[in-house]
């Protein structure tokens, strides 16, 4: 019999009663976004608070098999669905980055101009819960099954989400990309799971953890590891690493900026912690496997993107291109499991907690980031990076956020958090013996600096109007369009200057002191 | 008296963000100048009272220090401690920034934003001053990476036409430098389990395999190799310096640079001595080339910031042939060379920057007569350039002779050649300052020297060379001001690599 803890299921009862909370509010006031954006926010800030509680309590476990041979075996081994202390600190993860997004959302939900429809408030809030909900279900699940599900739920949504942009042909060929390249990696990763069921007979995490370390043949057959590569490869969709990572640039630029936002760093998020969950708890025996091909995509992805991102003159773009070469490190720590000597249990578990450290890190640097660009554009997508000329002169606090954001991500002080996110990967790579992956990490660092140098010195360069004025000896102003981006950010910018909304100066002011923060006491 | 320590740096770090926040430009300034001096005092003040602990143990003995842990998960300790070896670089730093502070206060008009400027000048102190007195490994290299983005900006944004492009170069070698420090940096932390300096000398490497030490000082000679900067990685520092505002210029030759040879000492040498042994012969022998090369191209140059900017690549050179001997002697030399090529060049680049100013141009061809239009302006520039070429009495001497003792000192052919080619390297050093005296002062005036309006020497002028002026006689009379407190912290030194 199937033993049910609905406590254990709280945190995703109350993320699912979110989306129904954001549905009924849209129908009880429809289209106002107050009220609606209230009540998500509400429910979000309840996951966090119902994950919380269950997490500091014993760890237990749903939707579990009754245990073989009359043994009471521990919760983790035989349920789909364990609510342990890391699944809380995930959950509470999502449904913090849910909330810093609903907050960001404000201006794209705002009625702006008759040629800028504003984004339906309703939709937009339920699909946004609806995808919290998939990733709260993701950080409590312990069989593959469950995993994907989950995974699955935290992307359908966003199909949505970023075709939401009405009348705007970027957003549905950037849903359109997404979707595709989302259907094929997730049925790649699906037919990796079928694959690996065939060969060890389990579903269970620990399951296929005990089946492959007990049966050397069962570790050495080719299938179990096109399975692993296949598996991994699909998930690796998720974080927008290497192989399908080219869907991200698009679907970013497509997408609503929040959404983007949202898709950078929860779906991110998402994609991280299912690769850690596979490849650490169930491919644990697997690892000469699964090593060799984090490493390589680790590898890869940094390097590609970081090289592409230089040539980016669009914002979104870039901080899309930024996002997938950060994936690249996120993963870096796991490529040490390649080598022998990264295999032991401390290598293991210093690799794992890097990844993490890391993904948090990475996450509020790039909610700051994202954050910015949304308080400085309003309802109008990224633009051209040329229409944040002398942003810091006219919006000094904003403009220092957004600097810091960005030196905070080229992992440089004064983003401290930053810099210790690039030491914190590469003693784990280090620490592995893996010492071409931390200096392959600290060439793309250097590469990396050279785009965000580039975004710096625009945002702390002289506004257009002083530009324009000025050419002459500061002949190097004169190079650029100027006289586009001056036109541009001249009608753009004041639309969006003086009415910032208060939740996204909240969000974003929010999101820079923690990283502030977390970067003087990691 | 280790609250001093704290003082050094957050008295910039709160004169850079009340510069920042302060709307008024000339308030602003005169606070962040405050800050400056405060900081210059707390600096002196560190000097006295010294205490000589640690035991007879310790290659590094600080006189005062204060030791918190910040980061456990990552050995991180914020370990701070002022020794002989980083108390002169420490001082030289806080001086030099405070002229820098006061020069801007009187160059306000023509650069703007002055305010800003300031407030970047301390951020690039407190990444100085941090780097000299961080005792511990993660520590140093953090505040190794503060000096850069704030450079970055000074050069970027105060620079001449060409800045941008210089400003990125100078950023990404630097970076390429330091994230090969933090790799190597991390490298011993990892195997020898402890990123404390202290621990880390007095353990003589010993915790270190021999290879685990050739591939760490390979990575950190290579990031300080960049920085100081070395033959062949030194083609970031003519274009920065070219490009670079005067005090701008100032900072980077006058310390920043020596963030380079300071940890090569302290952290290559002291914590990896069975390598920095083995390869001492490859240092030796780029250092001796850095000397000629830049010797050479000095003599071609056109350029008044440019030659400035070659000739450091040759006093560096000689400050590295210091360290590369391994002796008591050299790293003497090493030592006072710093010094002597921080107030020496500092002074030179200022004097630059007063010439460029007058005239606007830096063209040595369009130069010449300044010696009739403006003798004083002359006298100060010909003192500085002889002080450069190491006139003895004068501060340059002590460590570019002493260079060469200890070279010879070793009694090995590779080291006696080496010594020669340095001496010749010190006589064609010679020879490109007096080529360049002699086109900028003397013969008949040219049009652009003709056209200079105020040929006095202006009171804010004054006030920031004269204190250089002295130093320069002070240090080349009296040597022993800087020998006396470093000949401990260096005979331990000495003593850990000649095991």
């Amino acid at each position: 019999m199937t033993r049910i803890d609905n406590i254990a299921l709280l945190p995703a009862y109350v993320a699912a009663g979110t989306a129904v909370l954001a549905f009924l509010a849209d129908m009880v006031a429809p289209g106002r976004r107050g009220p609606i954006m209230g009540m998500t926010a509400l429910g979000a800030a309840g996951t966090a608070v119902a994950a919380w509680l269950v997490g500091t309590g014993a760890t237990r476990g749903s939707f579990c098999a009754p245990a073989g041979g009359g043994v009471a075996a521990s919760p983790t081994a035989t349920c789909s669905l364990v609510a342990d202390r890391s699944g809380a600190l995930i959950a509470v993860l999502f449904a913090l980055l849910t909330l810093g997004v609903v907050g960001l959302s404000a201006p794209a939900l705002r009625s702006g101009r008759p040629d800028r429809p504003p984004l339906p408030a309703g939709e937009y809030c339920f699909l946004l819960a609806c995808s919290m909900t998939g990733g709260v279900v993701l950080g409590y699940s312990h069989d593959l099954i469950t995993l994907l599900v989950s995974v699955e739920t935290l992307t359908l949504p966003l199909y949505g989400l970023v075709a939401l942009r009405r009348r705007s042909i970027a957003s549905a060929e950037g849903a359109m990309v997404f979707f595709v390249v989302s259907v094929v990696s997730g049925a790649v990763a699906l037919l990796g799971a079928a694959l690996l069921y065939a060969v060890t007979g389990a579903l269970y995490f620990d399951g296929i953890a005990a089946a492959l370390a007990g049966s050397a043949r069962a570790r050495d057959l080719p299938l179990t590891h096109v399975a692993v590569v296949l598996l991994l490869g699909g998930l690796a969709f998720k974080v927008a690493a290497v192989p399908f990572h080219a869907w991200a640039p698009a679907t970013y630029d497509g997408a609503p900026t929040p959404v983007a936002a949202y898709l950078s760093t929860a779906s991110k998020v998402g994609g991280v912690i299912a690769i850690l969950y596979v490849s650490v708890r169930a491919l644990g025996p697997s690892l000469p496997v699964a090593g060799p091909v984090l490493a390589a995509v680790a590898v890869l992805t940094m390097t590609i993107a970081n090289l592409v991102a230089l040539r980016q003159d669009r914002m979104v773009r870039l901080l899309a291109w930024s996002s997938v070469a950060q994936a690249g490190y996120i993963l870096a720590p796991l490529g040490v499991f390649a080598l022998a000597g990264g295999r032991t249990a401390g290598a293991v578990r210093e690799a794992v907690a890097a990844t993490i450290a890391y993904t948090v890190f990475y996450v509020v640097l790039e909610l700051a980031a994202f954050g910015s660009v949304i308080a400085w554009r309003g309802a109008a997508d990224g633009g051209r990076i040329a229409d944040y000329r002398g942003l810091a002169r006219r919006a000094p606090w904003l403009g220092a956020a957004f600097v810091l954001a960005l030196v905070g991500l080229a992992g440089l002080p004064p983003g401290l958090a930053g810099l210790f996110a690039k030491i914190v990967i590469i003693r784990a790579a280090g620490a592995g013996g893996a010492w071409w992956l931390a200096i392959v990490i600290a060439v793309n660092a250097v590469i990396g600096l050279a785009y965000y140098a580039r975004v710096v010195a625009v945002l702390l360069g002289p506004t257009p109007d002083a530009a324009a004025g000025a050419v002459g000896p500061g002949g190097d102003v004169a190079g650029d369009p100027v006289g586009a981006g001056a036109g541009r950010a001249g009608d753009a910018a004041p639309v969006a200057r003086g009415r910032t909304a208060p939740s996204v100066v909240v969000a974003l002011a929010v999101v820079t002191v923690l990283g502030l923060v977390i970067g003087f006491a990691p | 008296m280790s609250w001093l320590l704290v003082a050094v740096l957050a008295l910039p770090a709160l004169g850079a963000l009340a510069a920042t926040l302060i709307r008024a430009e000339r308030a602003g300034q005169a606070v962040g100048t405050l800050a400056a001096a405060l900081a210059f005092l707390a600096s002196l003040a560190l000097g006295l009272r010294r205490a000589q602990g640690g035991g007879p143990c310790c290659a590094i003995r600080p006189w005062h220090q204060l030791d918190y842990s910040w980061v456990p998960g990552l050995d991180l300790r914020f370990h701070l401690g002022v020794d002989g070896i980083s108390y002169p670089l420490l001082v030289l730093t806080t001086l030099l920034t405070l002229l820098c502070c006061l020069y801007t206060l009187w160059r306000v008009e023509d650069l703007g934003r002055g305010r800003l400027l300031i407030a970047l000048l301390l951020a690039v102190e407190i990444g100085i001053a941090g780097t000299f007195l961080a005792l511990d490994l993660v520590l140093f290299f953090i505040f190794f990476e503060v000096v850069l983005l704030p450079m970055y900006a000074v050069i970027a944004f105060w620079g001449g036409p060409d800045r941008r492009r210089a400003a990125l170069k100078f950023v990404l070698y630097t970076l390429f430098g330091s994230v090969l420090l933090l790799v190597g940096v991390v490298l011993i932390v990892v195997r020898a389990g402890t990123g404390d300096l202290v621990a880390l000398s007095a353990g003589r490497g010993a915790a270190l395999s021999s290879g685990t030490q050739l591939a760490a000082f390979t990575l950190l000679g290579l990031a300080f190799a960049v920085k100081s900067p070395l033959w062949p990685l030194h083609t970031w520092l003519p274009d920065a310096h070219t490009e670079a505002p005067t005090v701008g210029s100032v900072v980077l030759a006058g310390v920043l640079l020596k963030m380079g040879t300071y940890g090569l000492l302290r952290v290559a040498v002291g914590t990896l001595p069975d390598a920095a042994r083995r390869l001492s012969g490859v240092l030796g022998v780029l250092a001796v080339a850095a000397i000629l090369v830049g010797a050479l191209v000095c003599l071609a140059q056109t350029e008044l910031k440019r030659l400035i900017a070659y000739s450091s690549v040759g006093h560096m050179g000689f400050v590295l042939l210091g360290i590369a001997t391994m002796t008591a002697t050299g790293f003497t030399a090493a030592l006072v060379g710093n010094v002597a090529h921080g107030i020496i060049t500092g002074l030179l680049f200022l004097l630059a920057g007063a010439v460029k100013h007058r005239t606007n141009t830096g063209d040595l061809a369009d130069l010449g007569g300044l010696r009739e239009r403006s003798p004083a302006l002359a006298g100060v520039l010909g003192f500085a350039a002889l002080a450069s070429l190491g006139l003895p009495g004068l501060a340059g001497f002590w460590g570019e002779a002493f260079a060469v003792v200890a070279s010879l000192g070793r009694h090995q052919a590779l080291w006696t050649v080496l010594a020669v080619l340095a001496a010749i390297g010190g006589a064609l050093t010679a020879a490109y300052f007096l080529r360049m005296l002699r086109r900028v002062t003397h013969g008949p005036a040219s049009a652009a020297v003709a056209g200079i309006d105020a040929p006095g020497v202006r009171g804010a002028e004054i006030v920031t060379w004269s204190p250089l002026v002295g130093l320069a006689l002070a240090v080349g009379l009296v040597p022993t001001l800087v020998l006396a407190v470093a000949s401990t912290p260096v005979q331990a030194l000495a003593s850990v690599v000649g095991r």
